[in-house]
């Protein structure tokens, strides 16, 4: 047990150029400010190729407090990329809606710390440190278009259900030192071992825990937030919120459950059931409804954690590999429809409905392509990413005798349909309802549209690499 | 070569990335120049492959590729491997030898079209998907083609975008695919998880050790088959996922004779044939197969006799005929039911595209009763298309009699068959030769009725030359399998090394002397040579004969007519695409509740619902912390009564 500060090198790099970002805005004339963006990527990138050279790594750190591993190592590498695509959609988009540049990406850089810190964490106060870290970044992030009274509604929500969400898990890190005399990951799960996971104070301990993971996951019935918040936050944040985040809580949820407490597993597997199938059916049930483009993509994004919770029921190092693989999947895919958003929004986002995209197939044949690749794959059709995300999900979820769940999140898929062929159909099946308006598409979102369409055709023609590397992290 | 056999899927593949990346700025003649090549390219080697294979003795015939090891993950391995064995072999021959010859068809039925080079990317990416469905090593790999040609359809179906109801019936029919592909999947994770593997070889091989003998009821291979069947039906349109098939006429006349006849919508057949290992010793779903099957057959046949858009009739024969085969499979016998969709593919394409040539001829005519008198300026198309009805309607020696009467044969014979299914038979017989004769003395017979004159052509080579030729094969492709009492079945002895893994229910061992065998053949050919003698007295020789008829016997009018209305009523429940009728009110139930309710009505009770869920969302933020709360209560007391 040491300090060993290189296992937290990405971390220590982006925090340090998100304070040195947050120096130079007051030095940088603010035409320059532009190029806060291009660093803060830069500082991304640099923290990924460290990551990436750290891989393999094991052993605790920071006197326990984080321990390296393949989870913690895989889920960084997925978060940085995602912040980074997040960065880049982002430059161009606030040149388009004249926001200022200068505290955007130290925000950014700050949230994907504690997103990383997450991932490595050993210790429920670390855990804790890096969801605030997340959240209180975010929170500031969604109310970013302050001119605008339904970005600061977001933010003012998420703020509000946030604080009080966050109440209930420190309630619970309490309970459950005090049942087990540790915050520690190995401390807790030896202490339930031992008889500790049978007690009140345990139970009600991790009961609470659950419903701040609950929260900031997204399950149903604490998802009530997320549509108001993902339509008022500024496109790139949506994103951040249904990709990065959401992964970060997913990962660290299945971490914990797996590792720290498995034996409560009976406990804990009633009730995720329940918010599974109470997720799937609401997220994708709901979805139907909806007019607007970045609503629709809020429920989905709801069904989609619903799925992801069957690998993390499943209790088996292949529902957490498949759980670690539909996060790629799904990240890619949902980046990829963001920014394809986020480009054909336009100044002030005035074209997030469904009605806007009518007729739009053969006029952006970037833009409806690849979101029509990414649709395929939220739906699951191959050869996309999505279909195998779903494959090994529910194969991993019936090898753990979850047939009733599967079908479930069968059908559930199969509602999913509708709501996203419909957007197809819009684009590719009908006229155009008004004149063209030209949609321009700035480089760095076009490059980020056409890897994420890359990805998502990768994984779904050879799946074998991430999903060994996840097995790797899984523990197979 | 022949190891390379899976080259054949590198010409479509190649053809679709051609016309789909470079097709837009290229002309029309080499856009369809390069369409026709890759599918010809295609095909030519294949017959090359068969010419090694069939020197090949039948014990090797089982060529397994693997190409890479797709995807590894703990136990599930799963490869991309093509399998070629005769039934593979028999399938990519019909696949690109018939697509080939209507990627040519289209040259001339799409001229003038804009977008032309999507219409050929999709066709040629359909082959491709088609191909990797049949050429599949397993499961999975099978799944992909499966989808994939639910989509290429889809696509095509929509072709015309500018059609609103092209739009709807390309979602109805993906929509209602996608009900039996959930299921297909499904069937997919029982059999790995029961079996552990998904490739062909080592599953019927293990299948075969751990059940020997068939076994009733509710068995875990009854569960798995029961599943994949419902997968079939969805892209075979069978009851009760058959809704989709008659709105898919939307698309352009060759993609319907391509892919809504010839091709795609058998992929349900071939996948029960496939698993034959797994169907033979489930023999309480086979009867299902075929007691689905004969009903679809029936009443797809019956509603035929009254449709007036001659697309519809073709559409509903298909899905009549889809019906037979899945009869001839449920009576245990696979090799027919492959038979008759060899022979199928010939002649209801051709039909197919004779109906295109008229459409061609008429400025997109649908309507029978608006037709007349093509007969001399459709000369080709006229008697081709008589070859194609004649071969339908199964008049010897025509390719369907042989097929289509060796299926009666083992429905009535094979120890799982059954006297009905025999009689039921032989009635859709009736039907099909009733409503095939409609149809030609309608369209080439009597008076010109829409002021099209004498005057006018066939539309040139590119149109005559496959119908030609698809009637050469329609006529002749009947004696690779002749009956017992005539000679050799070749197709049956072809086939045998795909069924070592099967339970032989002893289907093709006859169990009764050639003479009654031939008595029912004579049956079958008399009863349709009355349904084609009685269309001929009602619309050929005197088209006013029905109404003179009804003014001087109103009882047997009003029986026609009820007779019309219980077909009306029997698309409407089949269809359920007749919106006018919905209006009244006793059709409305049955419409919406029962037909529709599979797609539309769904889909507004989730919309029901999704009010429901979308009022949690007050957007009053008490209203949120009130739902959390809610939420870690139900968490406490869960847990409060696991403490407790």
């Amino acid at each position: 047990m040491d300090l060993n500060y290189a296992a937290l090198l990405p971390e220590i790099l982006l925090a340090v150029a998100g304070i040195l970002l947050m120096l130079a805005i007051p030095v940088l004339p603010s035409r320059q400010q532009v190029r806060l963006g291009y660093a803060a990527s830069l500082a991304l990138a640099a923290a990924l190729v460290t990551a990436l050279l750290q891989w393999g790594d094991h052993g605790p750190a920071f006197f326990g407090m984080v321990s390296m591993d393949a989870l913690g190592g895989a889920a960084r590498i997925l978060f940085l990329v995602s912040s980074a695509a997040v960065a880049l959609i982002s430059v161009s988009y606030l040149k388009r809606e004249r926001l200022r540049h200068g505290e955007y990406f130290p925000l950014l850089l700050m949230a994907t710390v504690g997103m990383s810190l997450m991932a490595v964490s050993a210790d429920l106060i670390m855990t804790f440190l890096g969801l605030e870290i997340l959240s209180i970044s975010s929170y500031v992030l969604a109310g970013y278009r302050r001119g605008d009274p339904r970005s600061n509604e977001s933010a003012l929500k998420y703020f509000l259900l946030g604080a009080f969400s966050t109440a209930f898990m420190l309630y619970g890190i309490a309970l459950l030192y005090g049942a087990a005399g540790s915050t520690k990951y190995a401390g807790i799960a030896e202490a339930a071992t031992q008889g500790q996971a049978e007690t009140a104070t345990f139970l009600l301990g991790l009961g609470l825990l659950l419903v701040g993971f609950g929260f900031k996951a997204a399950l149903a019935p604490l998802h009530v937030w997320t549509p108001d918040v993902y339509q008022g936050a500024p496109v790139p944040i949506t994103a951040h919120l249904a990709v990065g985040s959401k992964a970060a809580v997913l990962i660290t949820l299945l971490r914990l459950l797996h590792q720290v407490f498995p034996a409560s597993a009976d406990q804990w597997q009633t009730l995720l059931w329940i918010a599974s199938a109470a997720t799937m059916i609401i997220g994708n049930v709901a979805a139907l409804t909806q007019t607007d483009v970045k609503r629709l993509l809020a429920y989905s994004s709801i069904a989609h954690a619903g799925y992801i919770l069957l690998g993390v029921i499943a209790n088996s190092p292949r529902g957490a590999q498949g759980v670690l693989f539909y996060l790629a999947a799904y990240s890619l895919m949902t980046l990829g429809a963001f920014a394809v958003v986020q480009v054909f929004a336009r100044r002030e986002e005035r074209f997030t409905k469904l009605e806007d995209f009518r007729g739009i197939g053969y006029r952006h044949p970037l833009l409806s392509v690849s979101l029509t690749i990414f649709l395929l794959s939220l739906i699951g059709i191959p050869p996309t990413a999505g279909f195998y995300g779903k494959l090994f999900l529910f194969s991993a979820a019936v090898e753990a005798d979850l047939v009733a769940l599967v079908i479930l999140a069968v059908l559930a898929s199969a509602v999913g349909l509708y709501y996203y062929l419909q957007l197809i159909v819009l684009m590719f099946m009908k006229e155009a309802a008004s004149p063209p308006e030209p949609v321009p598409v700035p480089l760095a979102a076009r490059i980020v549209i056409l890897l994420m369409a890359a990805g998502t055709l990768y994984l779904g023609v050879y799946p074998a690499q991430v999903l060994s590397i996840a097995g790797e992290a899984a523990g197979l | 070569m022949i190891e390379y056999f899976w080259l054949a899927l590198v010409p479509p593949l190649a053809g679709f990335l051609f016309n789909g990346l470079a097709g837009k700025r290229l002309p029309a003649r080499i856009v369809s120049g390069a369409g026709c090549a890759a599918i010809g390219a295609s095909f030519l080697f294949l017959l090359a492959v068969f010419a090694e294979f069939i020197r090949l003795p039948a014990s090797e015939q089982q060529i397994v590729h693997r190409l890479f090891t797709w995807i590894q993950a703990g136990t599930f391995t799963a490869e991309c491997s093509f399998l070629l064995d005769p039934l593979s072999m028999i399938m990519l021959l019909v696949i690109t030898g018939v697509g080939f010859l209507i990627h040519v068809y289209s040259t001339a039925y799409m001229k003038g079209e804009s977008g032309l080079y999507r219409y050929f990317a999709y066709l040629n990416l359909f082959i491709f998907m088609m191909s990797l469905l049949v050429m599949a090593g397993n499961y999975l790999l099978l799944f992909v083609g499966w989808e994939g040609v639910g989509l290429c359809s889809y696509l095509l179906i929509g072709y015309y975008i500018e059609r609103r109801s092209a739009g709807d019936a390309a979602k109805k029919a993906f929509v209602v695919n996608r009900v039996g592909d959930a299921c297909f999947l499904l069937g997919v994770f029982l059999i790995f998880k029961t079996f552990g593997t998904l490739e062909f070889g080592s599953l019927f091989e293990t299948v075969s050790r751990t059940h020997p003998q068939p076994e009733g009821g509710f068995t875990v291979l009854a569960a798995i088959t029961l599943l994949l069947f419902l997968g079939a039906t969805g892209k075979s349109a069978q009851i009760p996922l058959q809704v989709w098939l008659p709105d898919a006429m939307e698309g352009p006349t060759p993609v319907s004779a391509l892919i809504h006849a010839a091709t795609m919508v058998t992929a349900g057949v071939y996948l029960v044939v496939r698993s034959a290992a797994l169907y033979s010793r489930a023999p309480d779903v086979l009867l299902l197969v075929a007691v689905v099957g004969v009903l679809t057959a029936l009443l797809a046949a019956l509603t035929a006799l009254v449709q007036r858009d001659i697309k519809k009739v073709l559409a509903y024969s298909t899905i009549s005929q889809l019906g037979y085969m899945f009869m001839a499979l449920g009576v245990g016998a696979f090799s027919t039911g492959i038979f008759h969709l060899f022979t199928h593919a010939f002649f209801k394409a051709l039909l197919f595209l004779g109906a295109g040539s008229v459409l061609l001829r008429l400025h997109h005519e649908l309507d029978l009763f608006r037709m007349g008198g093509l007969k001399n300026s459709l000369r080709v198309t006229c008697w081709t298309m008589w070859v194609g009805t004649a071969a339908l309607a199964g008049i010897v020696p025509l390719s369907g009699f042989f097929s289509k009467d060796e299926i009666l044969w083992r429905a009535l014979d094979s120890p799982l068959g059954h006297p009905v299914f025999w009689v039921a038979g032989l009635v859709v017989a009736g039907l099909t030769a009733f409503y095939m004769c409609r149809l030609m003395f309608l369209a080439f017979y009597g008076s010109p009725a829409h002021g099209h004159g004498e005057s006018g052509s066939e539309a040139g080579t590119a149109v005559t030359a496959p119908l030609t030729l698809l009637a050469g094969a329609a006529a002749v492709a009947g004696l690779i399998g002749l009956p017992a009492y005539l000679g050799d079945h070749r197709l049956d002895r072809f086939l045998e090394p795909v069924f070592r893994y099967s339970y032989d229910h002893g289907v093709s061992a006859s169990h009764a002397s050639h003479s009654l065998e031939l008595l029912a053949a004579g049956a079958a050919l008399a009863i349709s040579l009355l349904g084609g003698a009685l269309a001929y007295r009602l619309y050929a020789r005197d088209r006013s004969l029905p109404r003179r008829l009804a003014d001087r016997f109103p009882a047997i009018h009003g029986t026609l007519q009820r007779q019309f209305r219980i077909d009306e009523a029997y698309s409407l429940f089949v269809v359920g695409g007749l919106k006018a009728l919905s209006r009244r009110v006793l059709w409305r139930v049955v419409d919406v509740g029962v037909v529709d309710g599979a797609v539309n009505g769904t889909a507004s009770l989730f919309r029901r619902w999704s009010g429901v869920a979308a009022r949690m969302q007050s957007g009053n933020t008490r209203t949120y912390a009130a739902w959390i709360v809610t939420g870690a209560a139900l968490v406490f007391l869960y847990l409060l009564s696991v403490i407790g």
